[in-house]
């Protein structure tokens, strides 16, 4: 892992402290000090994790949100998706925290798309402060809604944001039924298929016995 | 082989290259995407997901290295290894088809390729032995070079589900036939007390072993994918179905974390038994053994007959060790069909994986001379409405600039409205994909490891190419759509070599010992108490998935190697 993406899994303060310190040392060029005061990144899980165990979020990996960029998260998941009555909102789901495991994970996948959200987060509250005097978190429901509806226009952040965020709330299944998986039970006797509705509205046959 | 040289009395000694693993303990059966990190997405670390039940296996396994011959990407091979106890039949489709009569002679039919010195009959009864011993369930469709099974023998198939049963009905109209699959799950308990008698006549105590250990397999309780492994024992892993019995006969003992590095061979040219590495302690050791198995997958079967007499070689007098090795050609396509959206939520994970398929259906077309490849292949449906793993359940784009409540409505509309169709394919061997030692790369333990060097034909590319005209063609007769890239050269679609994970050929067995490694029997031409029993004596790679040929292959050695055995031929 080179020191540019050691340096993107920290916490900006962190690093904005780290320069402090490093620039106090004399005569020490700052990349080489800076590769050595910065702790090695975080590993993956490897080739043999636990399968059959529950892991908490931070427990891979540590997370690195900072508090902001957490409220930011935690917020404008709730506004992508909401409780009502397909199903729960993002925050009882714990959304963010899936999202900040994920950008925080030392995968290029995951490490690409910290490059997306971070930055996209601070510059959300930055926009936030520039047009309400607010970060986005404190906005009311309809500034919210506001900031919403231009970034989905093509917002690449908003885009990504969105796919994770997907990717978090229909992997808990307190959210399947919103989406109409219903699987994961065990029953015994034979399969039948799909039900006689399901086949009545194609027009399809069961074609096995 | 270990199952069936022990339940014959002989005792085996087994090394494996992975730890151990309890797939009673270990598999991760009812877990969800809120119980693993990320969701249970693929990373680096688990290729297929976190619950794939691969240990210490992948593309990469660290401290054991390979080596491309090429930087161009078709030229390379992606190299699939599980280091655990069953190795890589922990991770299988469990599709389980017979080869045809067609496929022992190709090289009669079109002049490609190489023929097997058995036929289909030679090797029907080991088929049906082990259809009855791992439990299979499909139906016979009495298609051409297509075999049924004999009455009795399949278990029945599951119901379709209703992608299968869309793309059945719409395919049918381009010509297209689909069928129930077969798969290595039990759909209802095994019978042990009448299949244990079929498969050990005359022999009590195996008759036994093997009706308890079939009788303590539960059938398919219709949830969570086979791809974990089963900890009920309702599918096929080497580790719930043929190694029970085995290490219940008691003459079998197992060394887990054995890193073979050579076969030895004494001066009367026979194998007295292999040199390993103890991963636990990094120190070699040495086995003996009337005679060596090795089943270790094409590439490191080869790897270990090569590095073998000092890096002279072994059983290589054809000059033909890690030649001509074969993947499954691979083109796959998602399609989106409006007709699918918006069901009304219906459980439908079924049997774990592929319940119908497609048959190859033209060899009139192909005999004919009307198409531009030689051989066939066969589609694989996939299901439509698995769980949700860390990545969106609906491809992102479908999403698009949405939020709230419409983007819960969208995700719920398009859930369950996409079907994957998977052309897996014949690949003819030819003389530029093999595998050699590298002259300088080494392992973890200093052992010259696999140079891989790989080429398709424009018969496996020109398949790819068919497949993907014949993928829209059934997505628009049911409605819908194939979503792929209309720019993109349909040649490029085909998987990688080795991507399909179906390797073989590599020492394959000919009537000839100057223009094969093996025999019939799997047995080396040169060393004759020196037996291959993976997929590397295939001759050739039908589109057939190759566990279960490998398997029938495995037990008619075996029952060859103890009749040479009992002779003192050996």
């Amino acid at each position: 892992m080179d020191s540019q993406d050691s340096q993107n899994r920290l916490p900006r303060r962190r690093v904005l402290q780290l320069f402090a310190a490093v620039a106090a040392a004399e005569g020490v060029a700052l990349p080489a000090a800076l590769a050595q005061v910065i702790k090695p990144a975080a590993t993956g899980y490897g080739q043999d994790p636990k399968l059959a165990k529950t892991y908490e979020k931070g427990e891979a990996w540590p997370l690195t949100f900072t508090d902001a960029e957490k409220k930011a998260a935690v917020s404008l998941a709730d506004v992508i998706f909401p409780k009502d009555e397909v199903g729960p909102a993002a925050s009882e789901v714990r959304v963010a925290d899936f999202i900040d495991e994920w950008v925080s994970a030392p995968y290029s996948r995951q490490k690409g798309d910290r490059k997306v959200i971070i930055p996209g987060l601070k510059k959300l509250d930055e926009e936030c402060r520039k047009h309400f005097k607010k970060n986005f978190a404190d906005l009311t429901e309809e500034e919210k809604t506001a900031v919403c509806d231009v970034m989905a226009k093509g917002d690449h952040f908003f885009h990504v944001f969105m796919s994770i965020s997907a990717g978090a709330y229909y992997s808990d299944p307190r959210c399947w039924k919103a989406l109409g998986y219903v699987g994961n039970v065990p029953s015994g006797g034979a399969f039948t298929g799909p039900p006689k509705e399901v086949l009545d509205q194609l027009g399809l046959k069961q074609t096995v016995e | 082989m270990a199952y069936t040289l022990t339940l014959a009395g002989l005792k085996c000694l087994m090394l494996e290259a992975g730890r151990s693993y309890d797939v009673a303990t270990e598999t991760p059966m009812f877990q969800t995407g809120k119980d693993a990190p990320l969701g249970g997405a693929s990373t680096p670390d688990k290729d297929f997901g976190f619950f794939d039940a691969t240990i210490d296996g992948g593309w990469d396994v660290p401290d054991e290295p390979y080596t491309q011959a090429s930087d161009k990407a078709e030229e390379q091979f992606m190299w699939w290894r599980a280091r655990m106890m069953g190795g890589r039949t922990n991770h299988w489709g469990r599709i389980s088809l017979r080869n045809g009569p067609y496929d022992f002679k190709p090289y009669s039919r079109d002049g490609l390729g190489f023929d097997w010195p058995i036929s289909y009959d030679d090797l029907e009864p080991y088929y049906t032995k082990v259809e009855k011993l791992i439990g299979v369930y499909g139906s016979n469709e009495g298609m051409e070079n297509t075999p049924d099974s004999p009455a009795g023998v399949l278990q029945p198939p599951p119901a379709g589900r209703v992608g299968d049963l869309m793309i059945q009905k719409h395919a049918k109209k381009t010509g297209v036939p689909v069928v129930p699959i077969h798969r290595a799950v039990l759909t209802r308990p095994q019978d042990g007390n009448k299949l244990a008698p079929e498969l050990h006549p005359d022999d009590p105590k195996a008759q036994k072993i093997v009706a308890d250990s079939m009788n303590t397999r539960a059938a398919c309780f219709w949830a969570t994918e086979c791809g974990r492994g089963c900890s009920i024992r309702a599918n096929y892993q080497s580790t719930t179905v043929h190694l029970p019995p085995a290490l219940a006969t008691g003459n079998l003992d197992i060394i887990p974390n054995a890193h073979v590095r050579e076969v030895i061979v004494g001066k009367d040219g026979k194998a007295k038994g292999v040199l390993f590495i103890d991963k636990t302690t990094g120190k070699e050791e040495r086995v003996k053994g009337k005679a060596v198995v090795l089943a270790a997958s094409s590439g490191e079967t080869v790897r270990i007959l090569l590095n073998s007499a000092s890096g002279d070689g072994i059983a290589n007098s054809s000059g033909l060790v890690g030649k001509y090795i074969m993947d499954t050609v691979g083109s796959d396509m998602l399609g989106q069909i409006p007709s699918l959206e918006n069901l009304p939520a219906h459980n439908d994970d079924g049997a774990g994986g592929t319940h119908f398929y497609s048959p190859w259906w033209l060899y009139k077309e192909q005999k004919a001379g009307k198409l531009d490849f030689a051989r066939g292949y066969h589609i694989e449906i996939g299901g439509t409405r698995g769980m949700p793993k860390g990545n969106s359940p609906v491809p992102t784009h479908y999403l698009k600039g949405l939020y709230g409540t419409k983007l819960k409505e969208a995700a719920r509309r398009y859930y369950g409205s996409f079907v994957h169709l998977a052309c897996r394919g014949e690949m003819i061997p030819n003389e530029g994909s093999f595998a050699e030692l590298d002259s300088e790369v080494k392992d973890k333990w200093g052992i010259p490891v696999m140079k891989w060097h790989w080429k398709w034909s424009d018969h496996e590319t020109n398949m790819a190419v068919h497949a993907q005209k014949t993928f829209s063609e059934i997505f628009e007769s049911a409605g819908g759509k194939g979503l792929f890239d209309p720019k993109q050269d349909a040649r490029k679609t085909i998987l990688k070599g080795g991507q399909v994970i179906h390797e073989v050929g590599g020492a394959i067995m000919g009537a000839d010992g100057k223009k094969a490694v093996c025999n019939e029997w799997n047995q080396t031409w040169d060393i004759k108490n020196l037996f291959l029993c993976d997929g590397s004596p295939f001759a050739s790679n039908a589109d057939k998935n190759p566990t279960e040929t490998i398997m029938a292959l495995a037990w008619r050695a075996a029952d060859h190697l103890i009749e040479e055995a009992r002779k003192g031929n050996l």
